[in-house]
């Protein structure tokens, strides 16, 4: 029983942690209908980043991941503008070339990582790597609590900001109903870059998580292009609290078989999840589409 | 277009003939085993755009088909020591039933959720295989090619020559879809599958139709793969590489024609051979990236679509 | 309609391209290989062919052989078995190469073998684990110290039992090599009557091992064996540092691969202390040969600018050595006959940079030379720290120990 107990415990940790680096996605996905696969590889790229900064100047990864988000702000606003001029421009509907744009982005990045790190695998150096928090007999890895709070942090700041800012109306607005926000004034193309923007500058942080709660090397982004969109999909686009709670209870169930049950179980479970609530519910667990 | 049927049966022909001759003429093994690679892309390319090209379904889990294919193959062999044909027509079975589970999934997903669906459907899979310690497991397993059939005399020229057939097999069946009321009626559900559906279009049955050929045809392209390999593996077997590069070779090719997979499946699968053995680095994958982005960017109709924009200037010039 | 003609077309080509040879004046020895040099095998794969370059340059700086120079053909197979079987036929049946040696790892050795049985070609292994025990090549030689498949397990578990072990863990990656390890592992417990309490195999890209470890600790081994594979060890052993293993682990380790690499170690630190674990060479005084040390040298040098494992004490004199054993068949022989150097290389102990060698029939090492060492004193973010002796302590073979174990577990780590 405190096995279990234990499982669920990091399971909610390690699902915070899963919601940590898909929320960008449950932006540029949930809200902008961008079928961003390159998402994983943005990540993966902000984690060298990280990387460099804490290997070369010694700086704490999390800062380090603060430093970058306005470059990634920056980067993800350009980004939306090269797939504006290509796609939604030309009235066509993205879809599948979409896809196939943001998988040839993901290749290209992935080459330019092995060019200029290697292909080793990497990892940071921090006071919170490496230790656990004592209670009564568990021991909790601090690495998942950061990843625990940085998460539940980020959740609350998208959700606030998506809620109670003109900006943030704006871009759920832009979703909904793209005619209306154009009828008022307000032009939906910069607010979709500017939300793509932030979803992209969301990664600056998620890939700081990401090297802190395990090393990363250049491909790992396609392990995480399955579990992201799982997530969100799972979710409900464009729910943040959504994709929390979805994260949770990938990373609950994921761990409790990881924990009680075969092991090499574990990656079916989380999928057949998935393919279950896609079957029953396709708008997802807090979708807004009906 | 009765015309048109003569030329392509001759076309067809002539390529099996070609092949027939190749593996009796050329002692060098080489053009066999780079040239199977490309046909195998060429069967799953066109496999997969009935369903992801006429009817606009995007399918992630072409590498499911064809891992189940080789694993198909991988078991009949160590079960009954089956022949190459039986584990061919065992893995079209495999593929028509993932196939029609497959076109039940459409019921309920359209667009990237179906993608989305795919994605995961391989992955279960996968996992499965991987916990199936009777074919291998997660271990992989070495297989033994049984003696090769006259009129050949390499197993590896038999497979290429086995390829060829599924080829013009593939090729046949989707030019068919492409011309009747099958493909017209996909093509309705790719513009708007409701509208479709209200027009008195069979809508279901007509995906389903097209997800069990589609599926039936990777499963088959998957299965010979076992005896070229004479190893199986679920990490090689399930590579997200063929998803992937199946994908791209469509787009490249175009998908409104059922040229258009072939000419991508050729052009990119022997790109791909041929870079690796030439640069063979990692300089080999940033080709493919720039590869999917600039045709993506700049003929989004891919190269068929790029032919027939040039025909239609040419023509026009000419009025 | 001549978009038919296009098929035709394109095999044309294909074969006209192929099919021309160049010959020149006293030709080079080619040398073919595929190596994975991008990929999960990438990181091993690229120290492993510097080690081969190293010795390439070596040869012809003495003259080459029997006055020819030695030149490598090598492709990448992107770290899979699928790429291999058409890139050794293009090596064979279009550069023409003289010798052939096999790709770093199992996975991408698995399909040449057959392929090289058929054709009876001599086939130079590069650390794959028991890819030959079906196919029963005669002509098939690995560098890698495995020796008999059961050894390896037989030594760790050995250490544990004289440290007085009794319950065994098992945890391994699902993943070929790692399987392959565990299932001999097993058979080695159950012989050694050691019941094995806790047996799992996690899935590859598992994030997070803390839960699963705390399983582990539940079931309260004496002894856990680990078969894993670089992304994992490291997540494994910084979950073991967090959640504590157990004060009843007397020892931990085994099969970790990873740990023997310069920028995982270099990552890991302290949390590596402790830990016995599998290793080829290491820069103990017992481990120098004639040769060892003006290796290493060029290698650190030369691994800077192919960025590529600053240490390469696993691979990449194994590479150097298997140049070294095709030196000496070729020169005893006097020829490039194959054959004979097969029977060479089978009736001969050959001299390399890592020790003798000799071969048994299966063409795997006749005497297991993996070595068991014990991490000790490591210090964090310091690479260099691995280049001095008795950082990782030998516990076995016998004859190259130089220390013993430090035992339990959690004593050994601080």
């Amino acid at each position: 029983m405190d096995l279990l107990l234990d499982a669920v415990v990091t399971g909610v940790l390690l699902g915070c942690f899963y919601a940590a680096v898909s929320l960008g996605l449950s932006v540029a996905f949930g809200l902008l209908d961008v079928p961003h696969v390159a998402h994983p590889a943005f990540l993966v790229l902000a984690s060298y980043a990280v990387f460099f900064l804490n290997e070369r100047y010694g700086v704490d990864p999390l800062l380090a991941g603060l430093l970058i988000t306005p470059l990634f702000f920056l980067f993800g606003l350009a980004a939306y503008r090269l797939y504006y001029e290509t796609f939604e421009r030309r009235g066509s509907d993205a879809g599948v070339r979409g896809i196939a744009f943001f998988f040839g982005i993901a290749f290209i990045i992935e080459v330019l990582i092995i060019l200029q790190f290697g292909v080793d695998q990497r990892s940071v150096t921090a006071t919170y790597v490496g230790k656990a928090w004592r209670i009564a007999d568990t021991r909790i890895p601090f690495r998942l609590l950061v990843a625990f709070a940085v998460a539940a942090a980020l959740t609350i700041l998208l959700t606030l900001y998506l809620s109670r800012t003109f900006m943030g109306r704006a871009i759920r607005a832009v979703a909904q109903d793209q005619e209306a926000l154009r009828l008022m004034g307000v032009n939906p193309i910069r607010i979709k870059q500017w939300a793509f923007g932030i979803a992209t500058a969301v990664l600056g942080i998620a890939g700081a998580l990401l090297i802190i709660v395990a090393p990363v090397e250049p491909t790992l982004d396609r392990t995480y292009i399955g579990r992201t969109f799982c997530v969100v999909v799972m979710a409900g686009l464009g729910s943040m609290t959504g994709t929390l709670v979805a994260a949770i209870i990938l990373g609950v169930a994921e761990t409790i078989v990881l924990t009680l049950f075969g092991a090499s179980w574990a990656p079916a479970i989380s999928f057949a999840m998935l393919l279950g609530v896609l079957a029953v519910r396709p708008q997802g667990l807090f979708g807004r589409r009906s | 277009m009765k015309r048109n049927g003569i030329f392509f049966w001759i076309g067809a022909t002539l390529f099996l003939a070609a092949a027939l001759l190749m593996t009796q003429v050329i002692g060098n093994q080489y053009p066999f085993f780079a040239c199977y690679v490309i046909l195998q892309f060429i069967v799953l390319a066109v496999a997969w755009s009935i369903l992801g090209g006429y009817a606009g379904y995007v399918n992630f889990g072409t590498s499911a088909f064809f891992g189940m294919g080789v694993y198909t193959a991988v078991f009949l062999l160590k079960a009954f020591d089956a022949p190459l044909a039986a584990q061919i027509a065992a893995a079209a079975a495999v593929g028509a039933l993932m196939g029609f589970a497959l076109g039940l999934l459409t019921l309920r997903m359209q667009g990237i959720f179906f993608s989305i669906a795919t994605i995961a459907a391989t992955i279960v899979i996968e996992t499965s295989i991987t916990n199936w310690r009777y074919v291998g497991g997660s271990a992989g397993i070495q297989l033994q090619r049984p003696m090769v059939t006259e009129p050949f005399n390499n197993y590896v020229q038999m497979l290429f020559f086995i390829q060829a057939l599924l080829v013009v097999l593939a090729v046949a069946i989707s030019r068919y879809i492409q011309n009747s009321w099958i493909g017209r009626g996909l093509q309705a559900i790719k513009d708007d599958e409701l509208a479709a559906e209200c027009t008195g279009v069979p809508t279901l049955r007509l995906k389903l139709l097209a997800c069990v050929i589609s599926g039936a045809l990777m499963c088959a392209a998957g299965a010979p793969a076992a005896m070229y390999l004479q190893y199986a593996d679920p990490s090689s077997a399930f590579n997200l590489n063929y998803s992937v590069s199946v994908l791209a070779m469509s787009l490249i090719g175009g998908t409104a024609h059922w040229a258009g997979p072939v000419v991508g499946a050729i052009l990119l699968g022997a790109t791909q051979q041929l870079l690796t053995v030439t640069i063979s680095s990692e300089v080999n994958v940033l080709v493919l990236g720039v590869m999917l982005v600039l045709f993506v960017v700049a003929a989004p109709e891919g190269i068929i679509g790029l032919i027939r924009r040039v025909l239609r200037n040419r023509s026009e010039g000419k009025e | 309609m001549k978009r038919r003609t296009l098929f035709g077309g394109v095999i044309a080509v294909a074969m006209v391209g192929l099919t021309s040879g160049v010959v020149a004046q006293q030709p080079p020895i080619k040398i073919g290989m595929s190596m994975p040099q991008t990929g999960g095998l990438a990181g091993g794969g690229k120290a492993s062919l510097l080690g081969i370059e190293i010795w390439r340059d070596d040869v012809n700086a003495k003259g080459g052989l029997l006055g020819r120079k030695v030149e490598l053909v090598v492709y990448d197979d992107k770290s899979s078995a699928s790429e291999t079987p058409a890139i050794y036929s293009k090596l064979l049946d279009v550069d023409k190469v003289d010798l052939l040696f096999a790709p770093y790892a199992t996975v991408p050795t698995a399909p040449l073998m057959p392929m090289v049985k058929q054709r009876g070609l001599l086939l130079m292994g590069n650390f794959s684990f028991q890819v030959n025990s079906k196919v029963q090549h005669d002509m098939w030689f690995n560098n890698a110290p495995w020796g008999p498949p059961d050894s390896w397990p037989d030594s760790f578990l050995d250490i544990a039992q004289k440290a007085g072990a009794k319950s065994v863990a098992f945890l391994s990656a699902d993943q070929e090599f790692a399987q392959n390890l565990v299932v001999i592992a097993r058979e080695v417990a159950k012989k050694r009557n050691m019941p094995i309490v806790f047996d799992q195999a996690y899935p590859p890209n598992t994030v997070e091992f803390s839960s699963i470890v705390r399983a582990l600790k539940a079931a309260k081994p004496d002894v856990v064996y680990v078969s894993s594979y670089p992304p994992d060890s490291a997540g494994i052993l910084r979950a073991v540092n967090e959640v504590g293993i157990g004060d009843n682990v007397k020892v931990f380790g085994g099969g970790m691969v990873g740990l023997q690499f310069g920028a995982v170690m270099e990552n890991m630190g302290s949390l590596l202390n402790g830990v016995v674990n599998y290793n080829s060479w290491l820069p103990e005084p017992k481990m120098y040969y004639e040769g060892t040390k003006e290796f290493f040298d060029k290698y650190t040098k030369r691994a800077v600018e192919a960025k590529v494992d600053p240490l390469g004490y696993y691979l990449a004199p194994f590479g150097y050595a298997s140049g070294q054993l095709v030196e000496a068949a070729v020169k005893a022989v006097g020829s490039l006959d194959q054959k004979a150097m097969a029977k060479y290389l089978h009736e001969h102990e050959m001299q390399t940079i890592v020790g003798p060698m000799t071969f048994g029939p299966d063409g795997e090492r006749k005497e297991n030379a993996v070595l068991q060492a014990q991490f000790r004193g490591i210090t964090d973010k310091n690479i260099e720290q691995f280049r001095s002796s008795g950082k990782q302590v030998i516990l076995f073979p016998e004859k190259l120990k130089s220390g013993d174990l430090v035992t339990p577990f959690e004593a050994a780590r601080n």
